[in-house]
């Protein structure tokens, strides 16, 4: 039985910080129950594909209503929440949403800030004043120059574009270590439930791991054999995506490559 | 009319052995391969992202580009590559026939890209083409109404035969090979292509039509198969 997570099961906020866990028991208690009564109903589902029928049904993201039936509008997994038809994205490029923690790379300075490529359609801005501290208009390559990477916040999505910001826990300017992209839609399940995932790479390799919502990830580590090490094992889930008991799989896999 | 014989050895409403499969191309957002037996259609879909050149964007809504081409071995006598006034028809025509169910508006200023190309040519490489560009699009997670299907019916003299192979459509006996690629929205009866190269009756086409509404059927079944079993690799 393949078993896919929700994207809701997983803390979306990326670890910089060092192997804490803020896990509030009430809140895992709930997640179990919800998890339990609606696996069965997740199923894949194609453009155009009916997913239920009747007035007792209402169409939410990527589904839609078409007489007497809930349709879906895309690829992805169909989930029934309560009345509420929705579809979640498995595949597909990286959609920005508000509070995503996203890793970007500068591509020019402007007079009011930076503009950040984080490999979406939109281009992302992250003005002076959503720095962490004050930076004085004449020395804003010395605190972010054109090709050094962030990991920043997106605080709104307009038309305009996405609006960053640094001000927050584990944001700012990344040194050392490296990065690479994965599928963006995979992110969650290399995440796992509440940071447990990221968290058993975090310890096997000593690594300090960020990963952000589109996809890109930064290593970091003692070692680069071990920062090597914590990218291969990345790169390892992301090919099981669709496995279930992902976590022991990944333990053997440290096993066998001690 | 019974008695006629295809070079093949199909029946007359019989198509050729269908392959779908999607996620073929890690690298792009969503890919699909689809072939109607030798004639072997890969797509790519790249984005939604930043349209280049600027003054091509919409603000509306976001816009849909494809690129369709045979690569230069996929036919007998090498093609030589780079576009060609046909490859640039058979792009827009694609194009064309794939819009009408893609939903774009959530994605202003951008555009969607879609490579088609052929690896092997043995007739009917559009149709392969649109199959393969709408199962690619909606593994992009593109939204969309719904999948749109090809087919190609002809008419070799006076018999209405279904998928055209390379001889067929060089056959020239009688009133000659007629070739009619047909794309249509799955589950409906709305038509994105209609091309039509040859002779054909005007009280044909309906008949030509209720054979490839079955034909899409089929393809529907294929290219929903191909996208179900993504899970299970």
């Amino acid at each position: 039985m393949i078993k896919i997570y929700r994207e809701e099961d997983y803390i979306l906020w990326s670890y910089t910080m060092p192997m804490n866990n803020y896990i509030n028991e009430a809140h895992k208690a709930e997640e179990a129950q919800s998890e339990d009564s609606s696996v069965k109903k997740r199923r894949i589902v194609i453009p155009g594909e009916v997913i239920a029928t009747g007035e007792d049904y209402l169409p939410g993201e990527g589904a839609r209503r078409e007489g007497d039936n809930v349709l879906a509008s895309r690829f992805g997994l169909a989930e029934e929440a309560g009345r509420v038809i929705k579809v979640i994205a498995i595949t597909g490029a990286f959609i920005p949403r508000r509070n995503n923690v996203i890793i970007g790379r500068v591509t020019a300075v402007s007079f009011n800030g930076w503009i950040i490529d984080v490999d979406s359609a939109s281009s992302a801005f992250l003005p002076i004043d959503e720095s962490p501290r004050f930076i004085n208009k004449s020395e804003m390559n010395q605190f972010l120059d054109i090709g050094e990477v962030v990991v920043a916040k997106i605080w709104s999505v307009n038309a305009r574009g996405i609006d960053l910001s640094l001000k927050g826990q584990g944001l700012g300017k990344l040194d050392k270590g490296f990065i690479f992209r994965i599928i963006p839609n995979r992110v969650p399940r290399v995440i796992g439930r509440e940071g447990s995932m990221i968290t058993l790479i975090k310890e096997n390799t000593g690594c300090n791991i960020t990963v952000g919502q589109n996809g890109w990830i930064w290593v970091s580590g003692p070692s680069l054999e071990a920062e090597i090490k914590a990218r291969k094992v990345i790169e390892f889930i992301v090919e099981k995506v669709y496995v279930s008991g992902l976590t022991e799989l990944v333990e053997d896999w440290f096993v066998k490559n001690k | 009319m019974v008695n006629f014989k295809r070079s093949s050895g199909r029946t007359l409403t019989e198509m050729r052995k269908m392959y779908a499969k999607v996620g073929v191309i890690p690298n792009a957002d969503g890919s699909a391969i689809f072939s109607f037996g030798d004639t072997v259609a890969i797509a790519a879909v790249y984005g939604p992202r930043q349209l280049h050149p600027q003054h091509m964007q919409d603000p509306a809504t976001g816009i849909l580009r494809v690129n369709y081409d045979l690569l230069s071995f996929s036919v007998y006598e090498r093609k030589k590559p780079g576009p060609s006034r046909r490859s640039q028809e058979i792009s827009k025509v694609t194009e064309w026939a794939l819009s009408p169910v893609l939903d774009l508006k959530e994605f202003p200023n951008t555009v969607i890209d879609v490579q088609v190309y052929i690896l092997q040519a043995d007739a009917g490489t559009r149709t392969a083409g649109i199959n393969a560009a709408s199962l690619a699009l909606a593994h992009a997670g593109i939204p969309m109404r719904n999948l749109v299907c090809s087919i190609s019916v002809g008419k070799l003299d006076k018999n209405l035969v279904v998928d055209l192979d390379k001889e067929e459509e060089d056959y020239d006996e009688g009133e000659g090979a007629t070739d009619f690629p047909i794309a249509k929205i799955a589950n409906s009866d709305k038509y994105t292509l209609l091309q039509l190269d040859g002779k054909i009756q005007p009280e044909v086409v309906k008949k030509v039509l209720d054979l490839a509404d079955k034909a899409c059927d089929e393809i529907y079944e294929v290219q929903k198969k191909a996208l179900k079993e993504v899970t299970e690799q």
